[in-house]
């Protein structure tokens, strides 16, 4: 189990629990505001876009090409940006801290 | 060559140029082909406006028979985030679960009128009645409704033959002004009367700025949505393999949506004016002539997707642009893909298999490039699961 903290853009935050699937999935089934996930998460809408904590991105690890390539474009993206249906929920991402973009 | 698929007719100059000229009244286009300029390009409104003479960065320009500014399409930033705000919670509705509920019924509906291994024409008898119904949910709007919508006939604003029909968007502009005019004076729980009494900038919008959302909300939802649905169709007709897939694996129906829109993509292009004189793909582009952005072909990127030609429902990661990109990405796409989705959900529950009787394609051409789009019918047989 993995618990994630998402930090909405109001400053809100809210702690989800995960056994599997993706980030992304994660934040749409516990609401969390500003992830839509329009895609379903094949890497295609962006709406999942997320700031790792510069301290957890050991954790997720670096974006590949194609989703560098998607987040070049994506509004206020910078070194610390994911998106978010990218990342597989496992035990090693415990603990890590979120701030939904936008 | 089955009669599902769709050949990419800009495989070789993609490769080779990057982008391909055609002419379309007398102002021509330069049509970029790879992903990454296609995405770059719409993101850059300051360069590439869709603000311009009303009707010219639609390809074949809508210039001669249409004055009527569509919105949010084409109005750039930072403008066109107002309006977007003021309409994107009414077009994420198809999110919840009683909207997806009622499409859920209108699809098994239709099934239940057509799939009885009798002959239909997918086109007339499934998609167009389909896409109306459903645009019933998403207006919200009366069912009735969608009788009057079918009637149309499958374009809004072409007929077959001839490229560009005024008198066809006549009828539907006549629609709408009376529907706005009612919701002016009777507010009702529709989409009508949300643009004629929601605010932007704190202030109402005219009925014309309401007119031009409403003929995008019914020109630009049209065609896209009956070509996905029938090429889908196509598709399971040629390969039933997949549907059985489908069957074993529905968590796969969100990759099989992604992917079709992909190697569909209903829309082939949309234009943009280029405001200074500049570079697209080591190209020069003089300011006042146009570009577009060609869906159609970044979607096959081979640089990008790998065997780009196969449609595979289990595509995971799947960047593609059928949607458009950045700024001006669909509006109806929340909608579409519950369509979508719904449509194979329901095909999983209902259809044994879809037999292919007869294909007359549907084939657009720009300049030299010829491309299949969809059928302008397709006769098949759906067989029920019993
Ligand atoms: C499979 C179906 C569909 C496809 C493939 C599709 C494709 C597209 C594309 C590629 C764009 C971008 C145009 C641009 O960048 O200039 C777009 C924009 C748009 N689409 Fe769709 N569309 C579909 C269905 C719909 C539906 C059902 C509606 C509404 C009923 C709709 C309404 C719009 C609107 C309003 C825009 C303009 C958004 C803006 O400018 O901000 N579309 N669509
Ligand atoms: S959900 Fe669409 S890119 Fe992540």
């Amino acid at each position: 189990m993995a618990k994630i903290t998402f930090i909405a853009s109001n400053g809100s935050s809210k702690i989800a629990e995960g056994f599997g699937g993706s980030l992304m999935e994660l934040a749409v089934s516990h609401g969390i505001q500003g992830i839509d996930g329009d895609c379903g998460g094949v890497c295609s809408c962006a709406t999942c876009h997320v700031h790792v904590a510069p301290g957890d991105m050991e954790k997720t690890g670096p974006a590949s090409d194609i989703e560098k390539d998607m987040l070049e474009l994506a509004d206020g993206a910078d070194e610390f940006s994911r998106l978010c249906c990218q990342i597989q929920v496992s035990d090693a991402l415990d603990g890590i801290q979120l701030r939904v973009a936008k | 060559m089955k009669e599902s698929e769709l050949p990419d007719p800009f495989a070789q100059i993609r490769a080779d140029k990057g982008y391909a000229e055609i002419d379309d009244q007398g102002d021509p286009v330069t049509m970029l082909l790879r992903l990454k300029d296609v995405r770059k390009t719409a993101h850059n409104y300051q360069a590439f406006t869709s603000e311009t003479v009303p009707g010219r960065i639609v390809v074949p320009s809508e210039v001669s028979i249409r004055n009527t500014r569509q919105i949010p399409f084409e109005v750039d930033p930072p403008m066109h985030g107002a309006y977007r705000a003021m309409v994107e919670p009414w077009f994420k509705r198809p999110l919840e679960e009683q909207y997806q509920e009622q499409l859920a019924a209108i699809v098994s509906g239709l099934f239940t009128e057509v799939a009885g291994g009798e002959k239909i024409e997918v086109v007339h008898d499934f998609a167009l009645p389909l896409q109306s119904r459903a645009l019933t949910l998403l207006l919200n709007t009366p069912m009735e409704e969608a009788a009057r919508w079918i009637s149309w006939g499958t374009h809004v604003f072409r007929s077959e033959g001839e490229a560009l029909d005024g008198s066809k968007a006549d009828v539907l502009y006549d629609y709408i002004d009376a529907k706005l005019k009612e919701a002016e004076s009777h507010r009702g729980e529709d989409l009508f009367s949300l643009l004629m009494h929601g605010e932007v900038h704190g202030r109402k919008l005219s009925r014309e700025e309401a007119k031009g959302v409403m003929v995008l909300t019914f020109a630009g939802g049209r065609d896209t949505v009956i070509n996905a649905v029938t090429n889908s169709l196509a598709h399971f007709a040629g390969y039933p393999e997949d549907l059985e897939r489908l069957r074993r694996e529905p968590e796969l129906v969100n990759t099989a949506v992604e992917e079709m829109i992909r190697y569909f993509s209903p829309l082939t292009h949309m234009g943009r004016v280029v405001t200074q004189d500049t570079q697209v793909c080591e190209h020069a582009v003089k300011a006042d002539s146009r570009v577009s952005l060609c869906w159609a072909s970044a979607n096959r990127d081979e640089t990008v997707f790998e065997e780009p030609d196969r449609l595979k429902i289990d595509r995971k990661v799947n960047p593609h642009v059928g949607f458009g990109f950045s700024h001006h990405n669909c509006l109806g796409a929340t909608h579409a893909r519950q369509v979508m989705r719904i449509l194979l959900k329901e095909m999983i529950q209902n259809i044994e298999k879809v037999e292919l009787v007869e294909a007359r394609d549907n084939i657009e051409v720009w300049g030299d490039f010829h491309r299949k789009v969809g059928f302008h019918s397709l006769q098949v047989r759906l067989h029920p699961k019993n």
